[in-house]
Parts: structure tokens; C-alpha cells; sequence
């Protein structure tokens, strides 16, 4: 048996490969999304569950629609558009009527992705670039929150302010932050504030990251930088005038940023690939989602302050590469 | 709690930037001791196994040759002669099939069985021997890098005068999976490499030597720890971790240095040699012996009875896989080397050439291609990347034949170590694509 006479294999090395494709890792990211998912539908009840499944399905039908109009491979099987439907959903309030759900899913997948040229060529992250759209197309909607009602507590959900929102608008009115604000910092790490579907509960979304850490689907770099920004300044305004300026816990706890800094703002595509380049996407993040929150007409800036970035990841990619080995700093 | 610990032991241990983890596979072969290899019929000994101008033929067809006897002449410094591995009848002088992938220059020798050294080789004293006429020495023998890309080890061995070199070391990392060659060497033939590790130490004048091996040799590195104590010679524990043996990163493991870029490691005081090397040195030092054979493990899923060979130089891959047991099943891929940085062969009829340290045999299972999917910058490359680059973008520019943009972003100063195509998701051939904007860059530089 010592003729060849199959075909073989004839390339250049390597040989052999990881085994890791591109929908392993999409996957592994929808399973991250799990937890948050969960406490969504528990804290908001139907109505979410209904936004998230519009919202990915309503993707994953886009993408095939366009594919199959432009005559391309329909690819709806790598999981790509069902992080972007899931990801939009977890940005959308879960009061959102179904039309603005299923138009988020068009614009997300027509606008922010598919007329760059599909996967992997988008300059920004499509879900925001729907949530962005529809944020100053439809305000109203896209800012009307309610107050969780948790399963099982026959509460129906009522219409109330973001905590952001109610920081802003005491702001606005007095110059001072409000005196007391619903809830506090326990129940808005475990989710239990009005906002988003997947922005209310910090602690699930940390334990998806987590266990995209441990996959090292996700590095440090991004989620430090911007977290570690955030605080910074927002401590800063905060040790100038505590009594106008939220503190550093507050900003981490509320409104979008942990979903901005850990899922948002880590979409590989629309990110820079070099460490030093995501150190500085995620500190630049961190300092407009500040500066827009204390000091923009909106009460969440992490939103615009990561499709701000993503329109800077060329310019970071292309000046600051990392210093090739054997080459000496400044001379490369 | 054991792997917990088994990670951070590895974190303390010496290595480089980046790299890549992938499986060793050497459970196959790693326990075997090294086995001589039955005389095949024919001997095809290519003209061209190493770095560097071909030798030229010095023998004619019918000519009667002795064991060790040259039967190639070294044309020019950087080039090495070509020796008989055995005593027997030249048959024939024609091109033959190489692993390169084409047909170059062979001296085919019909052994007579009778293995007759040439009485011209005579041991020596090495105690008597100037520096200048041990390089000669090994010149003559023929002695390359035995850890694959077979640069001529004497060249290595008289560096210009104002390249002072201080440290001198060892290879016996063997980071390509499967391989075991070098693992069996430091097992069985221990003197034999630090006889040679003494003379490399004397000829260059270094103070401090070092023999570096990876942490998954752990008997290897107990045993040449306790024969090298008492001399000045350092052994060091290097973590698991691929390409631990290309030589820019074992040297910034082992010495905290790099090799500038477009340099070589003698411009930092550093030479490095592979262990076998170092056996070929006192082979040739010694005994008088040329490089004729080497140990080459013969492995991978499709091979019925994995084994370390020593192995004749010409002997056909079909003779050393017969000396196995023959095939399992049909292989997908034959590869002269390990998996990460082995050439693919066209089929049995190629010779095993001195740069051989391995003959791997995958299964189609093993080797079937992923479909290409577009990049979706997940950096993997960038953070596997040994030398730091950013394989995604040389290899988009390098396809695009932009080659100016490719060297812009350092193309020039990748190893090829493969570790980019390991990890992508998207099944990207990336080094091959930097290969190509490499090769496009070198043309462009001709042509200018």
C-alpha cells in the first residue's frame, strides 16, 4: 500500500489548522448574550422577548433578502446577523412597537452592513447605526421607558424615566442633580432600572463577557480602556462639583455603557485590531460617552461616542501599529 | 486545579511575544527509541540540500565509492560538499526528483552492501586542533542545520571579526508537532551533542552557552541538565509554545534580545545551532565522519507504526515508510518536516535530504480545506504573530499585488512561522499570502 493514488494535498504550510471558524465564534458570542437576554425577559416581560425575536429575525431575513437580490451566497447560517438583530434589540427600549423593531432590522443590516459590502467590511457597528437612526428619527418612541414589572409581580409596565434621563433633566431644570434618584446602586447592577432591553442588568452581561474572555473571543484592551476612561473623567467633573455631576458608579452602572463597553464597542469588525489601537479606541469612547452625557442635549452618549470611534478605527489601525519585533521605537 | 497550576508555572517560564498553541502530537513517537533504518536499494543524493549553491558532481557513473567518500564538491563559501552514505557503485548522475517540488541534480549509489568507510577519514584529537581547522573541518564534512532549513553550519562558525559573538546557543525547543527527532537525540545520544556543543563554545571564543528545550521534554531536559553540571554550559526550560524554536524567538526567550530587523543574530553577539547540529559537529570533528545520515521521525495518523529513524541521506520516503509498517490508509498529505513549516510532497518518490527532521503522513481528515470567508478583524493573526505584524492587512495588500503597501507594513520581516493561517477563523491563507507579497517585493527589488 505504498502508492499514492488518491489526490493529495499539495500546499504550502501550515498544514493544519485551529479548527475555529467564524460561526463557532459568532456563536459563542450569541451564547454570551444569553444571561442578558434572560433578565430582559424578566425584568420587561413578553414585550421584550417579542423585540428580541423580531429584531433577529428580522435581521437574519434582511441579510437573506439582500444576498439573494445581489446574487451572493446567502450566509445567514454564520451567525452574524443574529448578533446584529440581538444586539439592536438589547438597544431598543422594550416598549418598542413592532414596526420600529423590524425597521431597525432593515436599517441595520441594508444601511449599516450589507451596502458596504456585507460581512466583515462595514466601517460601522450596524445594530448602533440602527439605534442611532431611529433615535432621531422616531425620539418619542425610542425614548419612552417603563419601570420593570419582573415576572410573577403583577405589575403591568409603566412609563417612567431612565435614570440618566432623570439626572439630565434635573440638570436642565435646577443646575443640581436631583435629590433623590429611584433606586440605587445594587438594583441597577442586577438590572432592576428602566432602559433599554439589554443595558439595565450590568451582571449579565459581565458574565457573558466573561465567558467571551475565557474564550479569547474578547480581549481586555476595549471594555478596560473605555470602562477605565469613563471613570477617570466622569470622576474628575464628579470631584469638581459632586453636587451637579453623578459619581464615577453611577455613569458605569446606568444607561447603556457596560453593554456599549463590553459587546458594542468589542464588534471586531468596526474596531481596531492592534492592542494599542483598541487601548485608545476604548479611553476615546470613554471620553465622548462623558462629555456627551454631562454635556449634551442627550442623556446617553455611548451610543454616538462608539460610531464616533468606529469612524476613527482606519486612522488608529494605520498610526499606531504594533513596533514590528527587532525594530526599534520611532524608527519603524 | 492541576492545569491551573500547569499554567502558571508555564507563565514564569522564559518565551516570546505571541505564538500559537497547538496540539504536540508527539505521544506517537516520543517514547520510541531511534531505530537504524534497513539499507535501501538506491540511495538518491541530491546535489542541492542546503542553503547556498549547489555542490557539483565529482564522481562518474560505474565509479566504485567508499562510505563518507565526497561525491559532490562545495562550489563557493556558502555551500557544503556531498558525501556517500554508503560504500557501493555509482549508478547514475541525473536529475531526480526533490523535495523542493522539481527535479534537481542527483549521484544515485547502488550500495554493496559491504558499508566500507573511506579509509581517508581519520579520527582526530580535537585538543590538538585549531579553531580555524575544526570550521574546516566541519566545511568538509558537509554539516548544515539539521533543524530544517539546512544553512551551512561553518558559515555560522567564522563570523566576520567585528561580530564578536558572547552568547552561544542551543536549539532543542523542537516546536513543530509530531516531530521527536531532536527529543530522542538529547535522550540517547547526549555526549554526542555536548562533545559538539564544546567544540561550537572553543571555535567562537562565547563565555556563556545555553541549551534551550521546551517544557514538554521534561526528561530531556532532567538529563542534559545533569550532564552539563559542572560545566559552564546553562540549561533552560522554555515554555510550550509555537514557534518557540524559530531562532529570532528563541533567542529573545533565552537572552531577552532581538535580532534587529533585516539582521542576523551575530549583529547582537548571538549564534545558534540545533542539538543535532551539534552531534553532526563532533561527527565530523571527531571521528572524521561526514554528515551522511540523520534521525527523522516518521509519523502522523496515516503511518501504521510511528518511529524515529536513523536514516541514510537519499533514501527514498517510500523505503522509510515501509521500514514502519507501511501506510494505515491512503494519506492526504505527505510533508517533509512538521505540520506548521513542512513541505508538501508530490508523492514516495522523493529523497530524504539532510534538512529532513521529519516524515509526516495526515490523513484527508486531517488536511481538508476550510472555505475561505471574508476577514472579519477579529486580530487573532495580530495577536498570534510572533514578530508583531499584521498579517491580516499585508496579506489584503499582498493579494492585491500593492507590494509597496505589503513591505510598508514590514512584510520583509515575517519568518513564515504559519501561526496567522493556524488561528483564522476565516480560513484565510495568510502567510501564504504574505509569501507571495513577499516574493513580489524581493522582484521588484531585482528589477530596480
Amino acid at each position: 500500500m505504498n502508492k499514492v493514488s488518491q489526490q493529495l494535498y499539495l500546499s504550502s504550510s501550515p498544514h493544519i489548522h485551529s479548527g475555529e471558524t467564524t460561526a463557532k465564534v459568532m456563536r459563542a458570542v450569541l451564547y454570551s448574550l444569553v444571561p442578558a437576554c434572560a433578565v430582559a425577559v424578566y425584568f420587561f416581560g413578553l414585550s421584550a422577548l417579542l423585540v428580541l425575536l423580531l429584531a433577529t429575525f428580522g435581521c437574519m431575513a434582511t441579510e437573506a433578502v439582500c444576498q439573494r437580490l445581489m446574487g451572493q451566497p446567502v450566509t445567514i447560517a454564520d451567525g452574524s446577523a443574529a448578533i446584529t438583530g440581538v444586539l439592536l434589540a438589547l438597544n431598543l427600549p422594550p416598549t418598542s412597537p413592532w414596526w420600529l423593531t423590524l425597521l431597525g432590522a432593515v436599517i441595520a443590516i441594508v444601511i449599516g452592513k450589507q451596502v458596504y459590502g456585507g460581512l466583515g467590511s462595514n466601517p460601522f457597528n450596524p445594530a448602533l447605526v440602527a439605534r442611532v437612526v431611529l433615535l432621531i428619527s422616531f425620539p418619542v418612541q425610542m425614548t419612552t421607558w417603563s419601570a420593570p414589572a419582573p415576572l410573577g409581580s403583577g405589575l403591568d409596565l409603566v412609563t417612567t424615566a431612565t435614570p440618566l434621563g432623570t439626572w439630565k433633566n434635573a440638570v436642565m431644570l435646577t443646575g443640581q442633580a436631583p435629590v433623590e434618584m429611584q433606586g440605587g446602586m445594587t438594583q441597577y447592577f442586577l438590572g432592576n432600572m428602566p432602559g433599554c432591553i439589554g443595558e439595565v442588568s450590568a451582571l449579565a452581561l459581565l458574565l457573558g463577557a466573561a465567558y467571551l474572555l475565557y474564550r479569547r473571543i474578547l480581549t481586555w484592551h476595549i471594555p478596560a480602556a473605555f470602562v477605565g476612561s469613563v471613570v477617570l473623567f466622569s470622576g474628575l467633573f464628579w470631584l469638581i462639583n459632586p453636587a451637579k455631576y453623578p459619581s464615577p458608579i453611577f455613569h458605569l452602572l446606568t444607561g447603556g455603557l457596560v453593554l456599549g463597553a463590553f459587546y458594542m464597542a468589542t464588534d471586531m469588525v468596526t474596531t481596531p485590531v492592534s492592542p494599542r489601537g483598541m487601548l485608545l479606541f476604548g479611553a476615546g469612547c470613554g471620553l465622548l460617552t462623558v462629555l456627551i452625557r454631562l454635556f449634551g442635549g442627550y442623556p446617553e452618549g455611548v451610543s454616538f461616542a462608539i460610531l464616533l470611534m468606529n469612524a476613527s478605527t482606519p486612522l488608529i489601525d494605520r498610526y499606531l501599529r504594533p513596533r514590528t519585533f527587532g525594530v526599534q521605537a520611532g524608527k519603524g | 486545579m492541576c492545569a491551573a497550576h500547569n499554567r502558571l508555572t508555564e507563565m514564569k517560564m522564559k518565551t516570546f511575544a505571541g505564538g500559537i498553541h497547538p496540539p504536540d502530537n508527539k505521544q506517537w513517537s516520543a517514547h520510541k527509541a531511534i531505530e537504524d533504518c534497513p539499507m535501501p536499494a538506491e540511495l538518491i543524493v541530491p546535489l542541492a540540500q542546503h542553503i547556498g549553491a549547489p555542490s557539483v558532481p565529482c564522481v562518474a557513473v560505474g565509479q566504485q565509492v567508499f562510505k563518507g567518500q565526497e561525491i559532490g564538491s562545495a562550489k563557493g563559501f556558502v555551500s557544503v560538499p556531498v558525501h556517500a552514505p554508503t560504500s557501493g557503485e555509482i549508478v547514475a548522475v541525473e536529475n531526480r526528483p526533490h523535495p523542493w517540488g522539481t527535479s534537481l541534480p542527483a549521484v544515485v549509489i547502488r550500495p554493496d552492501a559491504e558499508d566500507r568507510w573511506s579509509p581517508e577519514l581519520q579520527p582526530a584529537e580535537p585538543g590538538e586542533l585549531s579553531p580555524e581547522q575544526i570550521v574546516e573541518k566541519v566545511r568538509q564534512a558537509g554539516v548544515v542545520g539539521m533543524g530544517g532549513a539546512a544553512f551551512p553550519a561553518h558559515v555560522k562558525m567564522s563570523p566576520p571579526p567585528e561580530k564578536q559573538i558572547n552568547t552561544l546557543i542551543f536549539n532543542g525547543v523542537e516546536c513543530e508537532p509530531y516531530l521527536t527527532a531532536d527529543h530522542r537525540m538529547m535522550l540517547e545520544e547526549p555526549e554526542r551533542i555536548l562533545q559538539g556543543v564544546a567544540l561550537l563554545q572553543y571555535v567562537l571564543g562565547v563565555e556563556r552557552v545555553v541549551i534551550g528545550i521546551e517544557a514538554n521534554k521534561p526528561d530531556a531536559i532532567a538529563l542534559m541538565t545533569e550532564m552539563c553540571a559542572g560545566t559552564p554550559v546553562e540549561v533552560i526550560s522554555l515554555e510550550v509554545k509555537y514557534p518557540q524554536g524559530a531562532e529570532k524567538q528563541l533567542i529573545a526567550a533565552v537572552a531577552g534580545l532581538e535580532v534587529p530587523s533585516g539582521g542576523l543574530p551575530m549583529d547582537i553577539g548571538v549564534a545558534v545551532h540545533n542539538v543535532s547540529t551539534a552531534a553532526a559537529v563532533t561527527d565530523a570533528v571527531v571521528y572524521g565522519r561526514p554528515l551522511i545520515e540523520r534521525v527523522c521521525t516518521v509519523t502522523g495518523p496515516a503511518i501504521r507504526e510511528p518511529k524515529n529513524l536513523r536514516i541514510r541521506i537519499g533514501t527514498l520516503l517510500s523505503h522509510l515508510i515501509d521500514a514502519c509498517g507501511g501506510l494505515v490508509e491512503e494519506p492526504g498529505k505527505i510533508i517533509l518536516g512538521g505540520p506548521m513549516m513542512g513541505f508538501a510532497q508530490l508523492g514516495f518518490d522523493v529523497p530524504a535530504i539532510r534538512g529532513t527532521s521529519g516524515l509526516l503522513l495526515l490523513r484527508h481528515e486531517d488536511v481538508a480545506l476550510q472555505p475561505e470567508g471574508p476577514c472579519i478583524r477579529c486580530a487573532r493573526c495580530v495577536q498570534a504573530c510572533p514578530i508583531n505584524l499584521l498579517p491580516t492587512t499585508i496579506a489584503a495588500y499582498a493579494r492585491r499585488d500593492l507590494s509597496s503597501e505589503a513591505a510598508e507594513y514590514c512584510a520583509m520581516d515575517c519568518i513564515e512561522c504559519g501561526s496567522c493561517s493556524y488561528v483564522c477563523p476565516a480560513a484565510i491563507p495568510l502567510v501564504q499570502a504574505v509569501r507571495y507579497g513577499k516574493a513580489a517585493i524581493l522582484a521588484k527589488k531585482r528589477k530596480a
